[in-house]
């Protein structure tokens, strides 16, 4: 259980293919499992908020990663279609009463059909001009929503959204969401790593890493990416729509071009083309500006006056935010994950490398 | 009953703004034609000039003719030391990596220059006449003349620039084909710097003209976001484009504003720009003057 080895023997393909290629991850998954489990019970409610925002910003960066990491494409409106689900699950929440159970797949479907939409000239661009035209789409989708009173239900283009209501208990509390959440949470991730090891995942892989080989060997380009821009969309619709039930609102303003780019940080930060990395990136970036505020508030008052760290504190995460994509894009490409990898293959073969 | 007197008023007025948004345009033209990297950045570099300017009026109290010097300069060296730190590692790296790393950049100034210039809107007067200046039935704002005419000063000295100088041509070597390039002796390197660099001193007089027309503070850099419809339309490499997209967008964006503004409720001036970029990209994705490369997806 707890042998030691000293490099790969893998040799058949069930083996290369299996979730948990050693004993070890088995028993590391089971103890994060463990963990979450736990966490709700011990942790103050203001921390179990945390975790649901965690979540909340997982699914969403696991679809991007789809996007981007493994496709290759380039998406500067996630956030747009976000909205796109939220706004469709508000609608259908509020006026025609529907249980999440139906608006939760109709916004993830409604965001993929628009996402395909925006993704069309992907087929006839790439790489630049690609992300211009996601900036276009996400910004034609804000105006939209903004304008369009019968979609955002008029005065600033918010709509109040019941939270769910399971087993005929309605979701309120932090602990209670935090079950819900999870729940969607583990199964986007099942579902992105079953996806990737799937012929659909080798094929966006296979886009990515040259588009004209994977034509040759008959690779459809036209249908895979826009099912890569279908399924990433509709993991940013379902996105929205959780993190619509987590306010109790649907508001534009949640879901603006800042946004796309906190998505896009997070994948890069913590690995294009992983989806441990897509964890820890969405960790990480949800973290960032509560660590900096508690820092700001508890300790800042050695360096600043009282009335300038209240100022410091949006413009201190800015440059922070900022400067660490720059500095993982420069110094690991590869992001958190790679950090993660280096760490465990050195302790694998610790204390015999040779 | 359809307004001439109206029309013409949008549309010079459309001209004038058109002509600043290539200003700003023409930097990312610059670079994106030297070195193949894309600048999201540069509506922030326009509004860190402007922080440059006013801070060397306001703060230090220095003179006019002084501080838009020293703003050319310091967005110089700024621009040198980007490309430097940042954008050459990354040379041969995925284009996401350019997109997000010129992003992270936009962020970086958009915290850290409130904290060096303050956050308050500061004024950025011009050492000119406020009164418009009235030619026959036209009446023209100074500032956006001033504006308009930087523009087009940079659009000659830039086509001399690239037809006649020998740092030009070796310019235009280099975006051509970098590798012939280096085998002709040219220090590519070298000339990505200088790309920076011109970018500097375009984005320095841009934030002159604009930081003169909104003042200066961090929404001056949403200018930034019309530079895309305005080099899509254009052609990303063409310097003509730039102030020809540029003219387009300016005017197309006015009588928007003027005539479908009141049917929709406000906001189309940021919108028709867009829309007009997403058929163009459709039909003619390297724009009206821009190269035609023939790259198959």
């Amino acid at each position: 259980m707890f042998h030691r080895e000293s490099g790969y023997y893998k040799t058949s393909y069930a083996a290369d293919m299996a979730l948990y290629p050693l004993p070890i991850a088995r028993w590391t998954v089971a103890a994060v499992a463990l963990a979450t489990c736990i966490a709700p019970f011990v942790l103050h409610e203001y921390y179990v908020s945390i975790l649901n925002l965690i979540m909340v910003a997982t699914v969403g960066a696991l679809g991007l990663n789809i996007l981007v990491g493994y496709t290759g494409q380039i998406s500067i409106g996630h956030a747009a279609f976000m909205s796109v689900g939220a706004y469709t699950a508000a609608n259908l929440a509020v006026r025609l009463d529907l249980p999440f159970w139906v608006t939760l797949p109709a916004g993830g479907l409604m965001a993929a059909a628009i996402g395909a939409i925006v993704g069309i000239p992907s087929l006839r661009i790439k790489g630049l001009y690609l992300a211009i035209a996601t900036l276009a789409g996400q910004l034609i989708i804000e105006w939209t929503i903004n304008h369009v009173p019968w979609i955002s239900g008029g005065a600033q283009a918010s709509i109040e959204v019941p939270r769910p209501t399971l087993f005929g208990t309605q979701l309120k509390t932090q602990f209670q969401l935090y079950w819900f959440l999870l729940f969607f949470a583990v199964l986007a991730i099942v579902g992105t790593l079953n996806l990737v090891r799937s012929r659909i995942g080798r094929a966006f892989i296979a886009i990515r890493d040259q588009d004209i080989a994977a034509e040759i060997i008959g690779i459809n380009i036209f249908r895979y990416k826009l099912l890569a821009f279908a399924i990433s969309s509709f993991y940013a619709g379902v996105t929205g729509v959780l993190y619509t039930y987590y306010l109790g609102i649907a508001n534009y303003e949640q879901f603006q071009i800042v946004t796309s780019i906190d998505y896009l940080a997070m994948i890069i930060i913590g690995g294009l083309g992983s989806i441990l990395g897509s964890i820890f990136g969405a960790i990480f970036v949800t973290l960032l500006p509560i660590v900096i505020r508690l820092g700001m508030e508890n300790w800042g008052s050695f360096l600043f006056g009282d009335a300038d760290i209240r100022n410091l504190i949006p413009n201190l995460r800015l440059i922070l935010f900022g400067g660490l994509i720059i500095l993982f894009l420069v110094l690991e490409p590869e992001g958190l994950n790679r950090l993660w990898r280096n760490i465990r293959s050195y302790f694998r073969v610790w204390p015999f490398s040779y | 009953m359809f307004d001439w007197g109206f029309t013409l008023a949008l549309v010079t007025n459309g001209v004038l703004i058109g002509l600043m948004y290539s200003l700003i345009a023409l930097g990312f033209v610059l670079v994106y034609k030297a070195t193949d990297a894309i600048n999201f950045a540069q509506g922030e570099f326009v509004m860190l000039a402007g922080f440059i300017i006013t801070g060397m009026l306001l703060l230090a109290g220095a003179p006019f003719w002084l501080s838009v010097p020293v703003a050319v300069l310091g967005m110089v060296a700024f621009g040198f030391g980007l490309e430097r730190v940042v954008l050459r590692p990354l040379i041969g790296r995925p284009i996401i990596a350019v997109i997000m790393a010129t992003i992270g950049l936009a962020t970086v100034l958009r915290g850290a220059a409130p904290l060096f210039f303050g956050a308050e809107t500061q004024a950025l007067p011009l050492p000119i006449p406020d009164e418009p200046i009235v030619l026959g039935p036209f009446s023209l704002p100074p500032g956006q003349v001033v504006g308009a005419l930087l523009s087009l000063g940079f659009l000659a000295a830039f086509s001399w620039f690239f037809l006649k100088s020998r740092m030009g041509v070796a310019m235009r070597a280099v975006a051509d084909n970098q590798q012939v390039a280096m085998a002709m002796g040219i220090n590519v390197e070298r000339y990505f710097a200088i790309a920076w660099g011109m970018a500097g001193i375009v984005a320095a007089l841009g934030g002159l003209a604009w930081g003169a027309l909104l003042g200066v503070d961090v929404h001056l850099a949403l200018v930034g976001l019309k530079v895309f419809p305005v080099v899509i339309l254009g052609g990303l490499d063409s310097v003509l484009g730039a102030i020809v997209g540029g003219l387009i967008v300016g005017i197309v964006e006015n009588l928007a504003a003027g005539y479908l503004d009141p049917l929709v409720g406000g906001g189309t001036k940021d919108f028709a720009p867009y829309v007009l970029m997403i058929l163009m990209l459709m039909i003619r994705p390297y724009g009206i003057f821009g190269k035609r490369r023939i790259e198959r997806v």
